[in-house]
């Protein structure tokens, strides 16, 4: 049957089901098939804190939503076109993120009495049957009945033979958007490689829902998104948390510095580990640590033996380290600390996404304590930033601290990725041998930029103590001397502060000064305030949008950009962070917009709160 | 191979004053951390180690003081959390010799979690645990090895904490190399000190020193002349449990019961008493539990000497063997090919 395909230039797809449905894994195949086609995407998974939440519950949904286009694409899209529902909580959970006249695609077998009660829906209440789901456009099946069908020959169990109907939805998605399966079965055979009967079931079950949209004839039309024009490169799909991951394993290497990392299992960070475990040929070191302080301090300990030494977990884990934090501080070593925050305080939202740490990074320690804090804007610039991260901590001894959150941590983009040779260079060096002559060794002597030597063990003529307790200006002994005190808390942060020298000034991302409003964002915001600056600039509102990722400090004509600007609004996911940092050091009247419900903003969020401030 | 012998021949060289580092020592007079230092520095000459290979650190109290009068590398870290500074620091750069200088408090209470873990990876490196049965640099509060019923500033009615027994904790927690010493006995902490670095794993030796200032004589029955002999037992390997002021005490090993016998009246000879071995673990876990109060009538004798010694893997050396073996089957590490990872496409 040949049909012809529908011209799209963006479409929303949101996966939902049962946390055991394979939701997830459909999610990610169903990019990187995208991002192999040439769309520009972005992603957004939303899952249970628990592993096995309560089966076929709304609590138990978990969901995948992917926003793709031929057009440049910033977010995972607002409210979804196309809602693939497993079951019947999932429907109930996610039909609000639905446009209206969207399209559902729904599996009946989840939609049986039990699957009913479980999601909480009266008797008499079937979505199914009381018409509610008009306006709506509509395809059912029983994807479990025809999984099974097409199973009939497998020797597999009914359980196992069930878990394939992830993989008749990916088909039909497939066939609906004109995509080929090739992607999805090398991945299947890699990952099923000793398990022949499920590779060929889940390959079977592909095909078969591929081939079920082609001759169903559900769809009066298929679905074609062309490839985004996207700057000329080599690009590749990548997840936020492993972008971290490849930034640190690229400044290790260019440092030609060993990597070692410390640290304990958290969500949502622990994918960091992850990663880095998978790429030991790299000469990578990954301590599983006995806990969160632990994790630092090992940390400590490697980089003071002389490895780029990193640390990551999420807020309460960074909230452990607190005390290491100072001691790093003290010691004036290279440490780079990720915060991959989540929602807080206490244990608070585990899986879900806030910017809610970022004034526990930039104070969060006991005395004076300074220490540089950057913030990454979008998953592919979770390795931009982690590799800055390093270039700063070893070439300024200090501690550094990464933030990126949730929401990116786990989301997906394409990545026009780096040649290696293009990297900025990383400029280190440890401390030379000296001999006696040459006089008494003096660690904390410092060179223009107040930065002290790296001296590491095994280093002759160069023997010293360090430690927490405060030092002399110079020999790095304990000194309670007051003058001597003051000098140093001044001196470490007038060391922090001069890093502004050696970072990229602040840019406007899109709208001119000449605008007047400023929305000023950090982190994660990103592309929902991308999306809005662009989609006003279509609708003749003018609005200036700048991105800060250098936090402390800041950039050096941040004052001068924002002094151009009549209103300055700060989208943020937490009660007004930054926004206390602005006024604080620009005496600027900015105002807030914040969101605090564990998801991202949407862009008409943003758009909403820009309106209403010009309005006013 | 010329510059090695050169090292050798400055290694040779070193004495204990090339140990001492220009800092003024601010421990208290007549504190027993003074005697430690002195063995500690007299004993790194004889390691054959170069000075600048040798790394101190330690975490939080009196005893913690010590790497800054060690002319050696050194940290003085924060409280409880040497251990695994030291871990860290042995997973980077296994070259280096590395020793670890920690309290009562600091090792068993706030880094007490530090300690069980490193001693089951058993990372090669020596822990100095100097115990005082006191919190000194906090003025005299009791510790996790204070004995039930002490009376300090914290605990007027006296404490109601029992107390650990470290070494008993040690074997519990897999340790290779236990040991105990004491600051009052000089000539046996350095043939301890000496085997501890000979040891390649976690060597946790025990130090009873004595805190003049808040608990003075805590040891004294192990320390003072009259009772010493009766008290302590001397362990060696291969050599019969003896001890009494003249040799006339013995121990045996009755079932699982340790038992005093007299060597005196003829029933016991010393070939019929328990010969100490270091390698067998289900000794040790009753040789630690030799930890009655001396001043009790019919107490067993408190053991000093190496309780246990067991060769097992060390946490950085399995590491670098597993860096080594992905090496060899991935080849030579290519940035590029990561950063591309295995599915790209081309915009032109």
């Amino acid at each position: 049957m040949t049909q012809v395909s529908k011209k799209l230039e963006q479409v929303t797809v949101l996966f939902a089901g049962d946390s055991g449905d394979g939701i997830q894994l459909t999610g990610t195949q169903f990019t990187t098939n995208t991002a192999l086609y040439g769309n520009d995407l972005s992603t957004f998974p939303d899952f249970p804190a628990e592993i096995r939440a309560p089966l076929g519950t709304i609590a138990g949904v978990s969901g995948f939503q992917i926003h793709f286009g031929s057009v440049d694409v910033y977010t995972p899209g607002d409210r979804c076109d196309v809602l693939v529902v497993m079951n019947a909580a999932a429907l109930k959970k996610n039909l609000s993120r639905l446009k209206e006249r969207g399209t559902i695609i729904l599996n009946t077998s989840g939609f049986d009495k039990r699957n009913l009660r479980l999601a909480g829906i009266e008797e008499g209440q079937n979505p199914l049957l009381n018409h509610s789901l008009e306006g709506f456009k509509v395809h059912e099946f029983d994807i479990t009945k025809l999984t099974r069908e097409c199973l009939k020959e497998s020797s597999l169990g009914t359980k196992d033979r069930d878990r394939c109907k992830n993989m008749f939805v990916l088909g039909f998605v497939y066939w609906m958007y004109n995509r080929k399966l090739d992607s999805s079965i090398d991945f299947l055979k890699t990952k099923f490689a000793s398990k022949p009967e499920i590779l060929e079931a889940n390959v079977t079950v592909l095909k078969a829902g591929y081939h079920f949209a082609d001759t169903c004839e559900t769809f009066s039309n298929r679905f074609e998104v062309k490839p985004t024009k996207m700057p000329t490169g080599s690009y590749r799909n990548i997840i936020g948390n492993q972008a971290t991951a490849l930034g640190l394993i690229a400044a290790a290497h260019k440092s030609k510095l060993d990597l070692f990392y410390g640290g304990y299992p958290i969500t949502p960070a622990s994918d960091i580990l992850h990663e880095l475990a998978k790429h030991k040929n790299f000469g990578i070191k990954t301590f599983q640590a006995e806990d969160e302080i632990a994790g630092i301090c090992s940390a400590i300990g490697a980089s003071y033996g002389g490895d780029l030494a990193v640390t990551a977990s999420s807020g309460p884990g960074i909230a452990l380290k607190g005390e290491a934090l100072g001691l790093a501080l003290m010691l004036e070593i290279p440490l780079v600390i990720v915060n991959v925050q989540r929602g807080g305080p206490s244990t608070g939202l585990p899986t879900k996404t806030e910017q809610s740490d970022l004034l526990q990074a930039v104070y969060g320690r006991n005395g004076e304590a300074p220490i540089p804090v950057i913030a990454a804007a979008s998953p592919s610039d979770c390795f931009t930033m982690a590799y800055e991260a390093c270039r700063i901590a070893i070439e300024h001894m200090t501690p550094v601290f990464l933030l990126t959150d949730g929401y990116i941590a786990n989301g997906a983009e394409p990545w026009k990725y780096p040649n290696s040779s293009d990297l900025a260079d990383i400029k280190q060096s440890f401390t030379k041998e000296r001999t006696e002559e040459s006089g008494a060794y003096l660690p904390y002597k410092r060179d223009e930029k107040l930065v002290r030597e790296w001296a590491i063990p095994g280093t002759k003529g160069v023997e010293h103590r360090l430690g927490g307790l405060e030092k002399d200006k110079e020999s790095g002994n304990v000194s309670y001397e007051p003058e001597n005190h003051e000098y140093m808390v001044k001196i470490r942060a007038e060391k922090v502060d001069r890093i502004a020298d050696f970072i990229p000034k602040q840019e406007l991302d899109s709208g001119s000064e000449k605008s007047k409003l400023l929305v000023l964002g950090w982190g994660s915001t990103y592309g929902a305030i991308k999306t809005v600056v662009k989609e006003l600039a279509i609708e003749g509102v003018d609005v200036a949008h700048a991105h800060i990722k250098y936090i402390q400090p800041m950039p050096k004509n941040l004052g001068e950009i924002l002094a151009n600007f009549e209103l300055i609004l700060i989208p943020e996911m937490n009660n007004g962070q930054l926004i206390k940092l602005i006024r604080d050091q620009y005496l600027v009247d900015a105002k807030p917009l914040n969101k605090i419900k564990g998801v991202p903003f949407e862009a008409r969020e943003i758009k909403a709160g820009i309106l209403n401030m010009l309005k006013q | 191979m010329a510059e090695a012998k050169d090292i050798q021949e400055e290694v040779q060289k070193l004495t204990a004053k090339d140990f001492v580092s220009d800092q003024d020592i601010r421990w208290c007079p007549g504190c027993g951390d003074y005697s430690i230092l002195k063995q500690v520095q007299s004993v790194m000459p004889e390691l054959g180690i170069p000075k600048e290979d040798i790394v101190f650190i330690s975490g939080i109290g009196c005893s913690s003081r010590f790497p800054y009068y060690m002319n050696t590398f050194g940290m003085h870290s924060i409280h409880g959390r040497a251990t695994a500074i030291a871990s860290g620091l042995r997973a980077a750069r296994p070259d280096l010799s590395v020793w670890l200088i920690t309290g009562d408090g600091d090792s068993l209470s706030i880094g007490g979690n530090h300690l069980i873990h490193l001693l089951r990876r058993n990372f090669n490196l020596n822990i100095l645990l100097f115990n005082n049965q006191i919190y000194g640099l906090t003025k005299g509060q009791y510790s996790p090895t204070s004995e039930l019923g002490k009376k300090t500033k914290s605990t007027p009615m006296g404490s109601i904490d029992h107390p650990f027994n470290p070494l008993a904790l040690c074997m519990g927690a897999e340790s290779t190399f236990v040991a105990r010493a004491l600051d009052r006995e000089p000539k046996h902490l350095r043939n301890i000190l000496m085997r501890a670095e000979q040891h390649q794993g976690t060597s946790l030796v025990e130090i009873y020193q004595n805190c003049n200032i808040f608990n003075d004589g805590a040891f004294g029955g192990f320390t003072d002349k009259q009772t010493k002999k009766e008290n302590s037992l001397y362990l060696e390997h291969g050599q019969p449990l003896v001890f009494g002021a003249k040799e006339d005490k013995g121990v045996i090993l009755d079932g699982f019961e340790p038992r005093i016998v007299d060597l005196t009246n003829g029933e016991f000879a010393k070939e019929d008493l328990w010969i100490h071995d270091e390698k067998c673990r289900n000794k040790a876990n009753i040789l630690t539990r030799f930890f009655d109060d001396p001043s009790n009538e019919g107490a067993l004798p408190r053991p000093f000497g190496i309780f246990y010694q067991e060769e097992r893997f060390r946490y950085e050396e399995a590491l670098n063997e597993q860096l080594d073996t992905v090496k060899e089957l991935k080849g030579v590490p290519d940035l590029d090919k990561l950063l591309a990872g295995s599915n790209t496409w081309e915009v032109e």
